[in-house]
């Protein structure tokens, strides 16, 4: 059902201002850490120094013993989880995994993991009460990269992982997790029939969402096990299923809030310690707060995978790709389940192949496990793809957005990972990309030009909302994900557009696990999608209900009456001659019609369209420093339709900024002891306001016919392109290409320095 | 361990606070005084989220003890606003939706605020280098920038 | 007849056979189906993947229909962050 057809909207496509923006620009805004209640704790975590170590004991008798000190927690406060995968709202979890992760048993796994928790009176007591904590530690040698960690000799974290997706299936164990793959069509005839054939090897780092926000939490269980979670999170029902699990309660039991979030861009989307938190509260039987420092965030919540990929592409002289493989080293972390398989799948996605073949490998390794950082995976199999996509135009004499013009998947196209695609919107981001400005304007010395596409699948999922008639006319609209980037405000705007009421009489609240039915995560670009859809349903069946309060006010058949522009009206001069009645005088006499007037939608929101784009960057470098400049960077991608366009546009220049940082600067660097060496913003390097240009943005809609406005899920796919668009522009500048990421000065002087 | 008991001004206010000596002005303001406004990103100076003037100079508040509050003047995001009158930086953030998770915007608005005092009418550049102390990972800079530049011209023109 | 593809690792279990036609009306029946014909498949079914019915992705949408002449490829589940 798509309404994009009826033209002018009202609402849609409108700028107005966000419902919560006073609240932000004010500091009134409640973020995680932003509440207290009486009688509160607080908590602190004790982290492991080790990067792989057995824990032989934990003595937690001092810190207990420590006046001021109401709770201590370790291992033996978290009943064990047998291994299996679980569905855990849609996602599949190995909560054996995630125990461990919350809490260190057997081993701790890298620098940073949990060991031990307490819940103390002040937080110099919580300090001094950490100090007192005795862990006997076996250090064993530890292992992070990933090609090093799948060496038969590597240091084995877990002995019981027995690479699966491979014949036969080993009887030896090993850090390889999974082995997956994707392709069809005749690869050794694809690259016979090549007139050209590259292959390059790339190296990436991991690099985390930096979200300036830490997780935060404020957990208080009584004392017949009901509990209350406050947190910073992307999904506070996932947040409710995964505490509940690792607690033992039932899930009614507990209810979350969900606190305005400080950015998360998929890296709160699982739970640390929150886990920990309710436990040291139904320890001390008393609310515990605890927060993480920056240096926990950096030490002990998931980053990226770093990586090794390896490509090979063969092309005819007319540009045709005859074969494109790609072989994906992921570091999961310290437990299995890295991206690598929506890697695999993204990395050629956007164009039409006639072979194609990607083989992807899950590695276990010493740091922290991967967390998602918005299109999971993608970013780095397509930096290594849209490389050298750069490199055979280069070499086949073709502009590059031609070369990708030739090779463009469209409607019909099958997808590289199996499935023909409906509508979507790659040509015509790269025909804009062609027609821009961006791409006309001239060079000049030490600067490159670099162009990149991406593709992102995006996701629906289960929604749940609540659209209540007041009754002096206003509605509250109540829905279960949270607001990253102004989704009230969108939500509002659907549900204006469809009651034909203006946007200020509809208030956008996020409600708690107890007040919806289960919500999945803000993530996944699915929030404008999923929860537009079910505000659209719920908004029909208000105007349904409010049809038959007229029918039965003028006593005509309710297939008589017309919902216009916020009031009831008789269909036509045959159906009597009636003033129309208003959505508030409705509301009005709602009581004496029939009861309150309501709309609720519970729906597992399917349709979601993929989102393609385009970026193109300049850089200019410096041969002497290695320092590298974005001049300038665009944007273009596709919406379907773009409900707020500013929201659209931020998330667009959002996520080119994080490429650039990825590409340029971002980088965890360990010692030799398997220690993170720069666990802060100092060192650990985002882009500032000085590092970045204005970023241009081009918003195509090729509307999704699975949604009622044509929406499109956009978070995600700005993080794909950027890298290799900053990547391809620095070795037009250098004229040579390098195949490592961060580009910093150091890499830079090292690759000029090797080119001689 | 002993508190200390400073008395200040707070966004015009007198205000008295007892504190440990090893507690910043941050946590002062966040968790004895319920000024939850200042955000901690990093509580190592990096991220600006804590921005907040000291006698008319920004700091971040972060690397400031509680005990130097004493006898000074500090002004917070609390403060900005007048009654329900936004300062023209803050309509302007809204109005060009110049945040989007809106954790960094706090700091970001007193720390621009602190440079339009200084200087009313600053190049693109000049804000960008400005700001540089105040990370921002949702936004890319871009509309902040013009949410400034904006504000700066109607100030100027009012 | 649906026409099913078994795309990334699914194939491994079916003792290389990727390609198939089954008859069903709806994605779960389609699942179950193709679970009692691949015993060793079965598991991977149950949770943990998305379905593709021509060219449209469902993620756990079990009474999705199926036309006669269905194009179905079985995916890994698709999350997001």
């Amino acid at each position: 059902m798509n309404d994009a057809a009826h033209g002018e909207y009202k609402w849609i496509g409108t700028r107005p201002p966000r419902p919560d923006g006073v609240d932000k620009v004010t500091g009134r805004a409640k973020f995680g850490a932003d509440t207290a209640l009486p009688n509160m704790l607080v908590g602190a975590v004790l982290r492991s120094p080790h990067a792989h170590a057995k824990i032989k004991s934990i003595d937690i008798s001092k810190a207990e013993a420590l006046p001021g000190v109401k709770a201590v927690v370790s291992r033996d406060d978290f009943q064990d989880m047998p291994s299996e995968m679980v569905p855990a709202g849609e996602m599949m979890v190995n909560y054996r995994d995630m125990v461990r992760n919350v809490m260190a048993r057997e081993k701790v796994l890298y620098d940073g993991h949990a060991v031990a928790a307490v819940a103390a009176t002040s937080a110099s007591v919580a300090r001094r009460a950490l100090k007192l904590i005795e862990v006997d530690y076996e250090v064993l040698p530890h292992v992070i990269d990933v090609m090093a960690a799948m060496k038969p000799d590597a240091p084995l974290l877990h002995d019981d992982i027995f690479t699966e997706g491979v014949e036969p299936v080993p009887d030896k164990a090993s850090n390889v997790a999974k082995r997956i793959e994707i392709g069809f069509g005749d690869m050794a005839a694809g690259f016979e029939a090549a007139a050209e054939v590259i292959e390059r090897e790339f190296d990436t780092q991991p690099v985390h969402q930096g979200y300036i926000e830490p997780h935060a939490c404020l957990a208080d269980v009584s004392e017949d096990g009901q509990a209350e979670l406050f947190c910073s999170t992307q999904g506070q029902y996932l947040v409710r299923a995964h505490c509940a699990r690792l607690l033992g309660m039932d899930v009614s039991r507990l209810r979350v809030t969900a606190s305005e979030i400080g950015g998360g861009f998929g890296g709160k989307t699982v739970v640390y310690i929150e886990p920990v938190a309710l436990a040291l509260s139904r320890k001390a039987c008393r609310p515990v707060k605890l927060v993480m420092s920056r240096d926990e965030v950096f030490r002990a919540s998931g980053p990226t995978s770093g990586a090794h990929v390896r490509i090979k592409l063969g092309a005819a002289k007319d540009g045709t790709i005859t074969a494109a493989e790609a072989e994906l080293f992921y570091q999961a972390g310290a437990f299995p389940g890295s991206s690598v398989q929506p890697a695999a799948m993204c990395a050629f996605a956007p164009y039409a192949l006639e072979a194609v073949n990607v083989v992807g490998w899950d590695v276990v390794s010493n740091r922290p496990k991967i967390s998602a950082y918005r299109a999971p995976g993608a970013p780095i199999s397509v930096y290594a793809v849209e490389c050298v996509l750069d490199e055979m135009a280069a070499r086949l004499g073709l502009d590059p957005v031609d070369f990708r013009l030739k090779n463009a998947a469209k409607e019909g196209t099958k997808a590289a990972y199996g499935p023909k695609f409906g509508p979507i919107g790659m040509i015509e981001s790269l025909e804009a990309a062609k027609a821009h400005a961006h791409y006309q304007a001239p060079l000049g010395p030490n600067q490159g030009r670099g162009v990149a596409s991406g593709f992102w699948f995006n996701i629906g999922g289960e929604t749940c909302v609540s659209l209540n008639l007041n009754e002096d006319g206003t509605l509250n609209l109540l829905v279960g994900t949270p607001d990253i980037g102004g989704s009230r405000a969108s939500m509002a705007m659907m549900a204006a557009e469809e009651l034909g009421v203006d946007m200020a009489d509809i208030q956008t609240m996020i409600g708690d696990t107890g007040s919806l039915g289960f919500n999945f995560l803000s993530a996944g670009s699915r929030t404008t999608f999923s929860t537009g859809m079910a505000t659209v349903e719920a908004a029909r069946t208000v105007i349904e209900e409010l049809r038959r309060r007229a029918a039965k006010i003028w006593e005509i058949d309710v297939d008589a009456v017309v919902w216009e522009q916020g009031s009831a009206k008789p269909a036509g001069s045959n159906a009597g001659e009636f003033e129309p009645l208003s959505i508030a005088e409705l509301a009005k006499q709602a009581g004496a019609t029939g009861g309150p007037i309501a709309g609720h939608a519970e729906i597992n929101a399917q349709g979601a369209g993929p989102s393609l784009g385009t970026q193109i960057v300049d850089v200019e470098v410096d041969p002497e420093t290695g320092g590298i400049t974005v001049l300038r960077h665009t944007v273009i991608q596709d919406a379907g339709k773009a409900i707020h366009p500013a929201y659209v546009e931020g998330q667009y220049q959002g996520g080119a900024a994080q490429c650039i940082g990825w590409a340029l600067n971002e980088e965890y660097v360990y010692g030799e002891d398997g220690r993170l060496q720069n666990p802060g913003f100092l060192d650990y390097r985002i882009p500032v306001a000085s590092d970045l240009p204005m970023i241009d943005t081009v918003i195509i809609e090729v509307p999704n016919p699975s949604h009622p406005y044509g929406v499109r899920g956009v978070g995600e796919t700005p993080i794909i392109p950027g890298i290799a668009a900053v990547a391809n522009a620095v070795s037009g500048a250098l004229g040579i290409r390098l195949s490592q990421i961060p580009m910093s000065p150091p890499r830079v002087l090292k690759a000029i320095e090797e080119a001689g | 361990m002993a508190k200390y008991h400073v008395t200040t001004t707070i966004n015009g206010d007198a205000v008295e606070f007892l504190c440990e000596p090893e507690q910043t002005l941050l946590d002062v303001l966040r968790d004895e005084l319920y000024l939850t406004g200042s955000k901690e990103g990093c509580a190592t100076g990096d991220c600006g989220a804590c921005s907040i003037t000291l006698d008319g100079r920004l700091v971040c508040s972060c690397l400031v003890l509680g005990v130097e509050a004493e006898g000074r003047s500090v002004e917070t995001i609390e403060g900005m606003a007048d009654g329900d009158q936004l300062h023209p930086l803050q309509q302007k953030f809204l109005d060009h939706a110049a945040l989007q998770c809106g954790v960094c915007t706090p700091g970001v608005l007193v720390a621009a605020k602190s440079l339009l005092e200084k200087n009313p009418d600053p190049s693109e550049t000049e804000v960008r280098y400005w700001l540089a102390g105040n990370l921002c990972r949702c936004t890319g800079y871009d509309k902040i920038i013009r949410a400034v530049l904006d504000a700066a011209a109607e100030m100027r023109g009012a | 007849m649906a026409r099913v593809v078994l795309t990334a690792n699914f194939a491994l279990y079916t003792g290389g056979e990727s390609e198939l036609e089954l008859e069903a009306e709806s994605i779960r029946q389609l699942l179950r189906r193709l679970g009692r014909r691949f015993p060793d498949l079965a598991p991977h079914l149950e949770q943990g993947l998305a379905v593709a019915v021509d060219g449209q992705i469902y993620q756990d949408d079990w009474f999705q229909p199926l036309a006669p002449d269905s194009e179905v490829h079985i995916l890994p589940q698709i999350a997001g962050g």
